[in-house]
């Protein structure tokens, strides 16, 4: 079976995908094509967000008892790339590329540090630590619906 | 250790790298000034007036936003943030201000007393750097970049000490044996280990995270460090045979990091505009056409002016466009990031690009090019030096002014509250 970091790491490589295949349809002006593409990427981002909310994290938690330690960091941040997904949805809404452009830059850098110190340091730590649980908990992350 | 793996207080203020980058650039505005008044560089790579307006460039504007850099992403590639940051940077920052500052004068003139206190000033600097990146290299996570990191900081220590070994004796305090071979291996360990470690630690985590590109193969990046590892002290220690051998391994491994990298971005998913991935580009072509001189260089001796044809590629057309292109994307996100950090998210807060629109960074782009090709035909031809350092000096301006103007963006942004 595969690990928890690979699991998650894919996803992220995914979520990438996503983000990528938006941003081109904004340079190309078609905003049509962005409005779906963008709603693709962030399902996947919440998606992603709740598999490790509702239950990666959780479990890490109880397992090395430290609630305030690098999840509550995560968590802090993955409010904060929400609030970047709102200000990139009203850009497209109004159809403004400029705009979508400069948060969207905003959201890469944001999302790749976040991600960086999740694959270096979060999911090797999760791994070891959850290893005698690791199956059942990437049952629960696929049940969770899109 | 796990919690400050991952704390949010792991990036520094941005005062710390921020000194750094907003320094940098006065120095190149200065070797510009300094090419334009003082055009007997380009007839030889040896004179004093060469020496000082290299020193410029390195120490003072590659030395500076490396330095810089190198605070702001220990923690966020290496999980590694510096220990008392703001004193280090302080300190470390004004080393190498002054340092520099009396160094380059003191190359030029060869006065004594500057060529000492220039000296002491940066080996003081860089020391109190160097210790406070080795306290927290050796907390690091380990990994390629971490020991790419690793290497990057040694080969700075050593072409410290060689450097403060050559000033000591131009200042007549001790007479080496070999002086040319300091010489020689002070330029291979600043350049090919410092500048080239660096850079090549930094974009196995950059390429792929800002342009979204597949990452570099784990095998490729093991063998470069590695490669640089055994490269570089063959080529100042062995037999003068084997010092070739050295020579040829650290030229090949930057040679096959430049081509690896111009690969990757042809891979990359984003299909937007980028004048980051536009200054990468061209630094990998010139780090390839100096590497490759380098090579040439083992076998047959280069005339004087293929000589500083090589020295220009690597210094004005790879490392100055590639640290640029990061300066464009750093400090905008850091002032991004240090505004979250501030005042939370506001609708109407500036975003990365309104901290740095992509026309003025566009604009600064083309000068730059302007001037490197000015600068590259001049040892061809000494009469483009006085246009050449005129247009980096400009080139270089508009790059501060790039910088100062997110800076003031960034106090507007947080005294507003917005």
């Amino acid at each position: 079976m595969t690990s928890l970091s690979h699991f998650l790491s894919t996803d992220h490589s995914h979520c990438d995908d996503l983000f990528a295949e938006a941003e081109n349809a904004v340079v190309a002006k078609d905003w049509t094509r962005a409005q779906t593409e963008f709603r693709r990427f962030l399902d996947e981002m919440k998606h992603h967000f709740a598999m490790e909310e509702e239950v990666l994290f959780p479990a890490f938690e109880t397992h090395t008892g430290m609630s305030g330690g690098p999840t509550s960091v995560m968590r802090g941040e993955h409010v904060q790339m929400n609030e970047v997904f709102a200000a990139m949805r009203d850009a497209l809404a109004h159809q403004d590329g400029n705009g979508y452009l400069g948060f969207s830059e905003t959201l890469l850098m944001l999302m790749r540090q976040h991600n960086l110190k999740e694959e270096n340091i979060l999911y090797p730590m999760a791994d070891q630590a959850l290893a005698g649980q690791q199956d059942a908990l990437l049952n629960r992350m696929e049940q969770i619906p899109h | 250790m796990i919690a400050s793996g991952l704390s949010l207080e792991q990036a520094p203020p941005f005062s710390v790298p921020q000194r750094f980058f907003l320094t940098a650039p006065l120095f190149l505005v200065a070797a510009g000034l300094g090419a334009a008044l003082l055009p007997d560089w380009a007839v030889s790579p040896s004179n004093s007036a060469t020496l000082a307006l290299t020193h410029l460039v390195t120490l003072g504007f590659l030395g500076m936003a490396m330095l810089g850099a190198m605070s702001q992403m220990l923690p966020v590639v290496a999980g590694a943030p510096l220990p008392n940051a703001r004193l280090v940077a302080w300190v470390s920052h004004l080393g190498l201000l002054f340092g520099t500052s009396c160094l380059v004068p003191g190359l030029y003139s060869g006065q004594e007393t500057l060529l000492m206190a220039g000296s002491s000033l940066l080996g003081m600097g860089l020391l109190v750097f160097l210790g406070a990146v080795g306290v927290a290299l050796m907390r690091a996570q380990v990994g390629d970049t971490t020991q790419a990191m690793r290497l990057a900081a040694f080969t700075l220590g050593v072409t410290l000490f060689l450097g403060l070994g050559l000033a000591s004796w131009l200042i007549g305090l001790w007479m080496p044996d070999a002086p040319l071979d300091w010489l020689a291996s002070h330029v291979l360990w600043g350049l090919g280990g410092w500048v080239g470690i660096l850079v090549m630690g930094s974009a196995w985590q950059v390429v792929p995270m800002l342009q979204l590109t597949p990452p570099y193969p784990p095998r490729l990046t093991r063998w470069l460090w590695r490669a640089m590892l055994a490269g570089l002290p063959l080529a100042t220690l062995a037999p003068p045979h084997w010092r070739d051998v050295g020579q040829g391994v650290v030229a090949l491994a930057l040679i096959t990091f430049a081509l690896a990298t111009l690969r990757l971005q042809s891979q990359r998913k984003r299909k937007v505009e980028d004048v980051t991935l536009d200054f990468w580009r061209v630094g990998m072509g010139c780090l390839i056409a100096a590497a490759a001189l380098s090579i040439v260089q083992l076998r047959y001796e280069l005339p004087d002016a293929w000589t500083l044809f090589a020295g220009l590629l690597f210094l004005i057309g790879f490392a100055t466009s590639v640290v640029t292109g990061m300066l464009y994307k750093i400090v905008p996100f850091m002032a991004w990031f240090h505004i979250q950090a501030k005042v939370g998210f506001k609708r109407g807060q500036p975003s990365m690009r309104d901290y740095l629109p992509e026309t003025r960074a566009r604009g600064q782009f083309h000068l730059h090019l302007a001037a490197l090709a000015c600068l590259l035909g001049a040892p061809f031809q000494p009469r483009l030096a006085i246009p050449g350092g005129l247009l980096l000096a400009a080139s270089a301006a508009w790059l501060g002014w790039n910088l100062l103007r997110a800076q003031r963006l960034y106090q507007q942004a947080g005294a507003s509250g917005c």
